[in-house]
């Protein structure tokens, strides 16, 4: 087997302290000037800062489902991110999710299962040999990247639960604690946020129990400390700082379909030939200038259009 | 009130700073520019902002009435034509983000974003409607089309408004406090009008306000 070695070459894209101290004294005086100035006027100054400082995971497992594509800078994958509980900006969470404690924490596996367990994060870190598997991440918003997540199926932890007979479904939810989470002491989104998947689609090897990306453990801001990432979905499919995992005979409500049940489906398949409001046939990978085409099954096709032999995608989306 | 023959001079000193202040925007987003402040995604971050300034100097335009009229200082209507056609740079900016840089020309997809997309039909005829307001906004246009009928022409700008203020709504996700605070603004800057209208109904004296 061979033992990949993360290089530090991500640390050179971070803009070096000084500068970005420099820039932070420019920031305080152009704010102390403009005390009085709007709120989107202050955020045309404000830039948060790069933290990069986190503790690193190994030895990794490369994956055969890994794509060569080139990543997305840490920096943007960091620092452009949507997690409400922390901001409804791109750029909020990476400032407000400090505020999260990681550890300690636990997940409770509970529902239609044998043996209803609860697993702490260093039992979870252990669980199962730590990968590497670098995933396209397409966004509902029509924007992607492509982020080297480090994890491991998340059949693994479910299999340890020995699920019953009626568990057809698997529901996430989210940490609810307005103290951690500021963006919760806004009633914008019923919270916790909720997701769920079919348990095929769960079980399904592509489905990452995801514990961190670059080589460290997650960053706040991407669901620390432990999450799920569903890579031929939607982004929202893929629900951060995990505190519950439920298996059920029926359908899970999932917070998105229940805000908006016209626009956001259960299923959520990355498709180019269906519209949201807007266009999903085409979407902007981050750090790229021309918009490129959306792929079927985000470029998974090969590994889950099974799941979805004979159903009508339309209606099931 | 300022004696009028100092007026001329001073109000040209004010509309010389409102000029560059106005720019101040554009100024922000290519400082970000240079120093890599624009997000990991630009293009966005771009659209977002320059629509989000003309749809706030559009307000900026329309309070520009109320508030000469409250204050009772007349020469403020001088500097409206200047918002007003900066409004119409802003919408041109994110007009041409969303058409060239967005798009990049591809004419199906824009004709298809503007006929199956609310959001869009109602931001794209927001523009349409302030190009004929930019191309009469000279002096000699105004001559030309004489007060009462450009005056008529110019009322389109309450419809630009609120198209802009829908078009907002319309394209956020979850977040509508935003456009509520732009609705709510526009609410209060045409219903001063109404109020204004219904007292010159009740008093048929035109006060020295509306004088020009």
């Amino acid at each position: 087997m061979k033992i990949r070695r993360k290089s530090d070459i991500q640390s050179s894209e971070i803009t070096p302290e000084p500068i970005f101290r420099g820039r932070r004294k420019w920031i305080a005086a152009a704010a102390a000037v403009g005390a009085a100035s709007a709120i989107p006027i202050a955020r045309l100054f404000d830039d948060a800062p790069a933290v990069h400082a986190a503790a690193r995971l190994g030895p990794l497992k490369t994956s055969r489902f890994s794509t060569s594509e080139p990543r997305t800078t840490y920096e943007a994958v960091t620092m452009y991110n949507n997690f409400y509980e922390f901001g409804f900006e791109k750029d909020e969470p990476a400032r407000n999710a400090h505020t999260l404690r990681t550890r300690p924490w636990t997940i409770t596996i509970d529902g239609e299962v044998k043996k209803q367990r609860t697993f702490d994060i260093d039992q979870l870190l252990k669980l199962a040999p730590l990968e590497e598997r670098v995933y396209r991440l397409r966004c509902v918003e029509a924007w992607s990247m492509v982020v080297p997540w480090i994890g491991y199926p998340l059949s693994a932890l479910i299999k340890q639960t020995e699920p019953t007979g009626n568990a057809k479904f698997v529901q996430f939810t989210t940490l609810h604690d307005p103290q951690q989470m500021p963006g919760q002491r806004v009633p914008l989104l019923d919270w916790p946020y909720v997701e769920g998947l079919r348990l095929d689609e769960a079980m399904h090897p592509l489905t990452l129990l995801t514990l961190g990306l670059y080589g460290e453990v997650l960053p706040n801001q991407n669901g620390a400390p432990v999450r799920v990432v569903v890579p031929w979905k939607y982004g929202f499919k893929s629900p951060k700082s995990i505190v519950r995992i439920r298996l059920t005979e029926k359908q899970p409500k999932t917070t998105w379909n229940q805000t908006a049940p016209t626009e956001y489906g259960f299923y959520s398949n990355v498709n180019p030939t269906l519209d949201h409001p807007w266009s999903q046939a085409k979407e902007r990978r981050i750090g790229e200038f021309l918009k490129r085409q959306t792929l079927m099954f985000n470029g998974y096709a090969d590994e889950v259009g099974a799941l979805y032999a004979g159903m009508n995608l339309k209606k099931f989306f | 009130m300022l004696p009028r023959r100092l007026e001329a001079t001073r109000i040209a000193r004010v509309k010389a700073a409102l000029f560059i202040v106005c720019l101040m925007p554009l100024g922000l987003l290519v400082w970000r520019g240079f120093t890599g402040g624009l997000t990991a995604n630009p293009i966005e971050f771009i659209t977002h902002t320059t629509g989000w300034w003309a749809l706030s100097f559009l307000m900026i335009t329309l309070a520009v009435t109320p508030i000469r009229r409250l204050l009772e200082m007349p020469w403020l209507l001088r500097l409206r034509r200047m918002l007003g056609l900066y409004a119409f740079f802003y919408a041109s900016l994110h007009f041409l983000m969303w058409l060239v840089v967005d798009q990049f020309f591809d004419w199906e997809a824009i004709v298809k974003d503007i006929a199956k997309r609310p959001y869009i039909s109602v931001g794209f005829a927001a523009f349409l409607l302030l190009l004929p307001l930019a191309a009469t906004s000279t002096n000699a246009m105004v001559r030309r089309l004489g007060a009462t009928r450009w005056q008529l022409l110019h009322r389109l700008v309450y419809l630009t408004a609120t198209l802009g203020v829908v078009h907002f709504w319309w394209l956020v996700k979850k977040d509508i406090r935003e456009p509520a605070v732009f609705a709510m603004i526009l609410i209060m800057l045409l219903g001063a009008r109404l109020v204004t209208r219904w007292r010159k109904r009740a008093l048929p004296l035109v006060s020295s306000a509306q004088r020009e």
